[in-house]
C-alpha cells in the first residue's frame, strides 16, 4: 500500500483537460457563484480521471476554481460518490438498507465476493471490477438490486449476478 | 370504486417524456392558466387545496410560498428536493423518469408565483437515468419556448439547472442542500434564518419536493375545490403516492386518496409476500416509529399516522412478515443513520454511533439485561439536541422497537443472539 496522500498536495502543473474546462465554463452561466459548480467540477474530473479522484485532480480542480486545495478535500471527503482511492473500471454498488435487506441482499454481496474472489472495496487483481454495499438507492420496489456503473440492475438473484458479471468486459 | 390516478396518469405512457407528447395529454394547460393569473392569486390557489408537502415534513405549500418576499428587485430561487434518500422511498424516481414534464410545469407555476427566475433541481448523484429524462425535457423546453426568455410566450423569464448531488442523505434536509448546492459540504445550517428569507445564495429560496410540485400543474388546471374534495378532511388533501416495500407480493409505486388505510395499501399491493404474516410495518421512510399489526387500519394521513405514534414522513411503507427479526431490521437503520449524520452536531454523531454499536451487541448475543433502557436513554440525549431532523429521526425507529416490540429484545437476551433463522432468499445452487 502506498503512503496516505499529502493534505496539501504541489501539484503545480495540474490542469484539467480542455474539453472538461469547456464543460465546466458552460456550467458556469447557470450560478451566481464561482464555487457553486464545484460537485459538477468534481463528477467530471473523477470521470476524467478515471473513477476516482488522485490529488493531482484535486488539485486540479482547486486551481480552475481558484479555491484552496483543502476546500475541495473537504467537499470530497463528505460524499459517498466521490473517492480517494483506484475503483474498478465497473464499480458495483448493492443496496443493503432495509427493504433490499428483507429481499436478500446479503445473498448479493455473498454472491460478488465468491465470485470476484475479493473483500468489499478491493479491486479485483486485473483492475476490472470493485464491490461496496451501498445506502438505499431508491429501488425498493425491485429489492434486491445493485448499481452497475451508472445501471441499476433490479429484482435480482445469485444467477443474475453472475450473469451480470459475465456480461462486463473482462 | 378504483381511484383515478392524478399523479401517475402518464406513467407507462412513454410519449409522455416528450414535450408535444405531454401537451397532448394535457400538460401545461396548469402553467398557461397561472400565467394569465397574477402571481398572489396563484400562491392562494395552492394554499385553498391544502397541499402539504410531500417530502416528509407535511408543511403547507401554499404558506411556504407565501413567506417568499414580494418584488422582483432581488433574485429568488426554488430548489426542487430531487435528493430522494430515505430507505424506503422511490416514488419520485418515478415521478422524473416517467413524467417529467409534469415537475417542470409545477416548478414552473411556482417559480412564477413567487417571482423566481432561477429552479434548481437538485437530484441525488445515484439518479442518473432521472437526470438524464429531466435534461432532455429541459432542452426540448428551452428550444420551444416553455423555459428561458418568456415562457409560453408570456413576460416571465425562466432558467431551470438539473444540479446532481454526489451521495449524501443529509442534503435531502433543505438546509444541507443549499450548502451542497453552493459547492460546499451538505452540513445544516442554523435555523432561523428560514430559506424564505435567506436561503440560495443569501436569497430568499423556495424548498419543494418532487411530489409536491407535481401536484401543483393539477391543482391550477382542476382547481382546489377538486383537490380538497379527496383526502381525509380539511388538512389531509389530494392525492398520495405510497412507495410500498419489502414483505409485500407487488411491491410498487401506487397512488391512492391520502387518507387510505394501511390494510387497503397492503391488498393493493397484493397482500404479504408468500401469504405470510404481518409483523410490522413502517408507515413513513426509515424515520418512522415502526408500527404493529394492531394498527393494519390506520389511515395513512399526516395526522392520523402521527395520532397512531409514527409519522407519515415520504409515505414510504416498509412491510415486515413474522419471520423478521425486529433487532436486525432496527440496527440496519441504525447503521444507516451513524453512516449518514454528518458530523456537525455531537449528540447525532455520537449518539448514532452508540445506538448502531448497542443494537448489533443485542443481535449478536451479546446485550445486557440493561441495554433497552441504554437505548432510550441514548435516544433521549440525541433528541432534540442537533440542528436538523436527522437525530430525531435516527431515534424513531430504535424507539418503537424498545416501546412497542420489547419483547423482541427479550428474546434475544439468551446469550446466543438473534434466534431468528436467516432466511434463505433463493433456492441453493440458485
Amino acid at each position: 500500500m502506498s503512503e496516505p496522500s499529502s493534505p496539501t498536495p504541489a501539484f503545480p502543473e495540474a490542469r484539467l483537460p480542455d474539453s472538461a474546462r469547456a464543460e465546466l465554463d458552460a456550467l458556469r452561466e447557470r450560478y451566481p457563484t464561482a464555487e457553486a459548480v464545484l460537485i459538477p467540477a468534481l463528477h467530471i474530473a473523477q470521470r476524467v480521471w478515471g473513477g476516482w479522484l488522485p490529488d493531482e485532480a484535486i488539485a486540479a480542480v482547486a486551481r480552475e476554481l481558484d479555491l484552496p486545495a483543502a476546500r475541495v478535500y473537504g467537499v470530497v471527503t463528505f460524499y459517498d460518490l466521490f473517492h480517494q482511492k483506484p475503483v474498478g473500471r465497473h464499480r458495483i454498488r448493492v443496496c443493503t438498507n432495509l427493504s433490499c435487506m428483507l429481499r436478500g441482499s446479503e445473498e448479493i454481496m455473498a454472491t460478488l465476493g465468491a465470485e470476484l474472489k475479493v473483500g468489499e472495496d478491493e479491486l479485483t487483481p486485473d483492475g476490472r471490477c470493485s464491490y461496496v454495499h451501498f445506502e438505499c438507492l431508491g429501488s425498493c420496489d425491485t429489492a434486491p438490486m445493485m448499481m452497475v456503473d451508472d445501471r441499476y440492475h433490479e429484482n435480482l438473484t445469485p444467477e443474475r449476478v453472475r450473469e451480470i458479471l459475465k456480461g462486463l468486459d473482462q | 370504486m378504483a381511484f383515478e390516478p392524478v399523479l401517475l396518469r402518464n406513467v407507462g405512457k412513454p410519449e409522455a417524456r416528450t414535450l408535444a407528447g405531454y401537451r397532448k395529454l394535457g400538460g401545461y394547460q396548469g402553467l398557461a392558466k397561472a400565467l394569465a393569473m397574477e402571481p398572489d392569486a396563484v400562491i392562494e390557489e395552492v394554499k385553498a387545496s391544502g397541499l402539504r408537502g410531500r417530502g416528509g415534513a407535511g408543511f403547507p405549500t401554499g404558506l411556504k410560498w407565501s413567506f417568499i418576499p414580494k418584488g422582483k428587485d432581488k433574485p429568488k430561487y426554488l430548489v426542487c428536493n430531487a435528493d430522494e434518500s430515505e430507505p424506503g422511498t422511490f416514488k419520485d424516481r418515478l415521478l422524473m423518469e416517467a413524467d417529467p414534464h409534469q415537475l417542470l410545469e409545477g416548478c414552473a407555476i411556482c417559480c412564477y408565483a413567487v417571482s423566481a427566475a432561477t429552479c434548481y433541481i437538485y437530484i441525488r448523484g445515484e439518479y442518473v437515468e432521472a437526470a438524464r429524462t429531466l435534461e432532455a425535457a429541459i432542452k426540448e423546453c428551452y428550444r420551444e419556448g416553455v423555459l428561458g426568455d418568456g415562457v409560453l410566450g408570456s413576460g416571465f423569464k425562466l432558467e431551470m439547472t438539473i444540479h446532481r448531488g454526489a451521495g449524501a442523505y443529509i442534503c435531502g434536509e433543505e438546509t444541507g442542500m443549499l450548502e451542497s448546492l453552493e459547492g460546499k459540504r451538505g452540513q445544516p445550517r442554523v435555523k432561523p434564518p428560514f430559506p424564505a428569507v435567506v436561503g440560495a445564495f443569501g436569497a430568499p429560496t423556495v424548498i419543494n419536493n418532487v411530489e409536491t410540485l407535481a401536484n401543483v400543474p393539477h391543482i391550477l388546471t382542476r382547481g382546489s375545490d377538486w383537490f380538497k374534495a379527496i383526502g381525509t378532511d380539511a388538512k389531509n388533501t389530494g392525492p398520495k403516492l405510497y412507495a410500498i416495500s419489502g414483505h409485500v407480493e407487488r411491491p410498487g409505486t401506487y397512488e391512492h386518496p391520502i387518507g387510505v388505510t394501511f390494510r387497503e395499501m397492503l391488498e393493493a399491493a397484493g397482500g404479504m409476500w408468500k401469504g405470510g404474516r404481518l409483523k410490522a410495518f413502517i408507515p413513513g421512510g426509515a424515520s418512522a416509529p415502526i408500527l404493529g399489526p394492531d394498527q393494519i387500519d390506520v389511515k395513512m394521513d399526516f395526522d392520523t399516522v402521527a395520532k397512531a405514534g409514527s409519522m407519515l414522513g415520504s409515505a414510504a411503507v416498509i412491510v415486515m412478515d413474522d419471520s423478521t427479526c425486529l433487532v436486525r431490521s432496527v440496527a440496519r437503520l441504525a447503521k444507516f443513520f451513524n453512516h449518514e449524520s454528518c458530523g456537525q452536531c455531537t449528540p447525532c454523531r455520537e449518539g448514532t454511533n452508540w445506538l448502531e454499536l448497542l443494537l448489533q451487541r443485542i443481535e449478536h448475543g451479546l446485550g445486557r439485561p440493561g441495554d433497552a433502557q441504554l437505548l432510550l436513554s441514548i435516544s433521549k440525549n440525541i433528541g432534540g439536541n442537533s440542528l436538523c431532523a436527522l437525530g430525531d429521526a435516527a431515534i424513531g425507529p430504535v424507539r418503537s422497537l424498545v416501546e412497542t416490540f420489547g419483547a423482541e429484545i427479550d428474546l434475544h437476551l439468551n446469550g446466543r443472539g438473534c434466534p431468528y433463522p436467516h432466511r434463505r432468499y433463493f433456492a441453493a445452487g440458485a
